[in-house]
């Protein structure tokens, strides 16, 4: 009976496009696509960079990369949290409780999946590109951008991967954003938040926009990323 | 499209994925509804309790003060222990809490003051309908806890510091029952706000303590009913307090300020005693009570 | 375009390479000069491949020197040997654009590179496969695809490491045929190869390579004809000589 009542509830949302609820829904996306960005933007060479080069203690760097794609979100936000409060090191920039705090919370648990994801794909790729690469003159680092392009379409999947994480995270940008609404509030605060009212169809309604938000962005990519492979090759 | 320079277009790709982002975020980093979307609002941030949000309270009394001076309330709703937290770093310019010992610590230690008193509601103890502890229509809180103490039925405390927890071990201490000696895996500690509480206390048909503004906005009632209610022991104060400017020179003096004036006057305490659910008053405005 | 200080002759001396204990290549000594085209031939594991690699820097020596007349093989910072490999890596991307990314990395324009592309697609009858996947063309087509991305560097010297043992005769013969062209625009060709009927229709001198060591190095018909090593003659027969 919830169950018939959430769907209804998710769609009463959907149709009834309230301008609160298409807030959360574009505060939503903003702030995880953001955080993905930067999360690429700062993953994807580091990635690589830690695919191909040689150093004491790389195995090390790798494990603790890889453990980190298990980090909870509680403790990134936390450590949000303490940077960004007014008594910690960053409390000057006023930062807490903003969306910009959302967006680091969650760029920090999507670059673990970024860079581990990068890594493996870079190293695969440059087994099979070495010498023609080597025998242009592209050895070292310099092979950096050839390997992260031609690997784009596999890369696709490993952001896509850091979006799921960042989507689907409450404890975070609770802590963080502090769930004010029309702020801060998102899709999964504001879920959290009816839970705790016991308004437990709407909670789920919204849990079944968010996931329908999340199937049609993987979908996008999916198909997006089916049609260039197969142009490429 | 594959023909291009491979680091342009990598480069052109992330660049333009972050400005989508960038652009989104910058127009949702404006408040929400339309007709407070101007750039550069000001405003302020109050540190409260989950009582106060979860009941819409705030919705229906911030768009008024809104109208009236043009800045926005942003609230963050935590429990009382943790707001007052928030308010001690420095992360909120106003605390508006229940906890009337733990707010005069607050304000002898000099992270904020003055205390004013700004209305009350009162606690109401659930429980199942069923009644296994045979307290129904009591007004005698502490007889109502010895019984449940005495027959180990499940009670559900929020155990997270919050007013309502201190308040409800203040009764226990009222109803002379050392929980600490006495307590047994009939006394369940979740941690959690008053809502989860309310959910676990549905979902093992258990006792819970809980404000009444929160029990009459709550939807998941499943067999819970109030059960006791009316004691004095169970009314509940709220009190507003500036974060000290001194101490965090960051807070917004001059707004806070004019936010805690106007709910302590007569405007605003009309606002919250005109609030209503199903026809029932949930807050009752005592700001000229200077003893509460 | 090509500048008239050469690279070549190439002369190699005491090349060694170890590895795992073996000494895989031993002691090799050559000169290759301008022009022709040099068949490397050796049964299987004799060194043919190693001595390309260790040629064209794509691995280092153990011992002995490999000199180019200018430098290190380089001039006006650009490599002047290229090379075309057994299986080519064949990029994610349109054959055009492979060939535009070898110009890449030798650091040419944009504009420069595009029509240096086509120029090299349109060489080699690649001229409507420009815009085809790489990875999707056929075994023949992507080896034709490798030597038109080598051409497009325009190399004074190509190595060619067994360009045509995956491909059916048909390919085979296309492969064959731009070699040939190649020689006579003056491209100075090494191959290795173990096809003995390859070599004979190819080359116009022999290095016989056994276990490591150069065996003979001698003008192809000589070779043919009259080898001077029983392991040469026993290749050319076709025993199995190890």
């Amino acid at each position: 009976m919830d169950i018939a009542q959430s769907f209804a509830a998710a769609f009463a949302l959907i149709l009834g496009a309230d301008p609160a609820f298409l807030a959360i829904v574009r505060l939503s996306l903003a702030v995880t696509l953001t955080a993905v960005a930067v999360a690429a933007l700062i993953g994807l060479p580091v990635g690589a960079l830690l695919a191909l080069s040689r150093f004491p203690g790389r195995g090390a760097v790798i494990v603790l990369v890889n453990a980190l794609m298990g980090l909870p979100p509680v403790v990134a936000g936390l450590l949000v949290f303490l940077l960004l409060s007014r008594s910690g090191p960053l409390g000057p920039l006023g930062l807490l409780f903003t969306p910009t705090a959302m967006v680091c919370a969650q760029a920090i648990l999507v670059l673990p999946i970024v860079i581990a994801i990068t890594r493996q794909l870079v190293e695969d790729l440059h087994g099979e590109y070495r010498e023609h690469l080597a025998s242009l003159g592209l050895t070292g680092l310099r092979a950096i951008p050839t390997l992260l392009w031609d690997g784009r379409f596999a890369l696709a999947t490993a952001i896509l991967a850091g979006f799921g994480r960042a989507s689907a995270e409450v404890g975070a940008v609770l802590i963080v954003g502090g769930n004010i609404a029309g702020y801060t509030r998102t899709m999964t605060t504001a879920i959290a938040l009816e839970t705790s009212k016991g308004d437990l169809p709407l909670a789920l309604g919204l849990g079944i926009v968010l996931i329908l938000l999340t199937l049609g962005i993987n979908a996008v990519t999916y198909a997006a990323s089916r049609v260039g492979a197969r142009f490429a090759g | 499209m594959t023909t291009l320079p491979t680091r342009r277009h990598l480069i052109a790709a992330t660049a333009s994925l972050l400005a989508f982002g960038g652009v989104a975020l910058a127009q949702d980093a404006r408040p929400a509804a339309p007709a407070t979307a101007a750039a550069g609002t000001r405003f302020i941030t109050v540190a409260s309790t989950t009582s106060t949000v979860d009941s819409g309270l705030f919705n229906h009394i911030l768009p008024l003060f809104r109208a009236k001076t043009g800045i926005e309330v942003r609230v963050i709703s935590q429990g009382t222990g943790q707001a007052l937290d928030t308010g001690r770093r420095g992360d909120a310019d106003v605390v508006f809490v229940h906890a009337r010992a733990a707010e005069e610590r607050f304000v002898a230690e000099g992270h904020g003051g003055p205390r004013r008193p700004v209305m009350y509601n009162d606690f109401v103890l659930i429980g199942p309908k069923a009644d296994p502890a045979g307290i129904k229509g009591s007004r005698d809180i502490a007889a109502a806890l010895r019984a449940i103490q005495t027959k180990a039925t499940p009670f559900v405390s929020r155990g997270d510091r919050s007013g309502t927890h201190q308040a409800e071990l203040a009764l226990w201490t009222a109803a002379g029952i050392d929980l600490a000696a006495t307590r047994g895996s009939w006394y369940r500690e979740i941690g959690q706000g008053m809502g989860a509480a309310l959910n676990t206390a549905s979902g093992m048909n258990g006792y819970v303590l809980s404000d009444r503004a929160t029990w009459l906005s709550f939807r998941n009632r499943g067999d819970l009913d109030i059960l006791v209610e009316g004691d004095r022991r169970l009314f509940n104060q709220y009190g507003i307090m500036l974060v000290n400017p001194e101490r965090h020179p960051h807070v917004k003096r001059a707004d806070g300020q004019a936010f805690i004036d106007w709910i302590v006057s007569p405007e605003g305490q009309k606002a919250i005693a005109d609030y209503q659910i199903n026809g029932q008053q949930l807050f009752f405005a005592n700001a000229s009570d200077s003893g509460a | 375009m090509r500048e008239t200080t050469s690279v070549l002759p190439l002369a190699v001396s005491d090349l060694t390479f170890e590895a795992g204990g073996k000494r895989l290549v031993d002691g090799i000594g050559f000169t290759i000069p301008r022009g022709g085209l040099t068949v490397i031939i050796g049964p299987n594991g004799s060194g043919k491949s190693l001595t390309l690699r260790l040629c064209h820097g794509l691995i280092a020596p153990s011992a002995g020197a490999i000199a180019w007349a200018a430098g290190e093989g380089t001039l006006a910072g650009h490599k002047r040997h290229a090379m075309v490999f057994q299986k080519p890596v064949m990029l994610r991307r349109s054959a055009l654009a492979n060939v535009e990314h070898a110009l890449a990395a030798a650091g040419a324009g944009w504009s420069e590179r595009r029509s240096r592309a086509r120029e090299a697609l349109d060489r080699f009858g690649l001229t409507d496969k420009a815009d085809r996947p790489a990875r999707l063309m056929s075994g023949g087509e992507q080896q034709r695809l490798a030597i038109a991305r080598a051409w497009a560097l325009r190399p004074e010297i190509l190595f060619l490491d067994e360009p045509t043992s995956q491909l059916d005769p048909g390919a085979t013969r296309q492969i064959e045929q731009m070699i040939l062209a190649l020689k006579a625009e003056g491209v100075t060709l090494v191959m290795a190869t173990h096809d003995m009927g390859q070599a004979r229709r190819l080359a116009d001198r022999v290095l016989f390579l056994h276990r490591g060591r150069l065996v003979e190095d001698a003008p192809a018909e000589t070779f043919f004809s009259g080898p001077a090593s029983a392991e040469a003659r026993a290749f050319i027969a076709g025993d199995l000589v190890w």
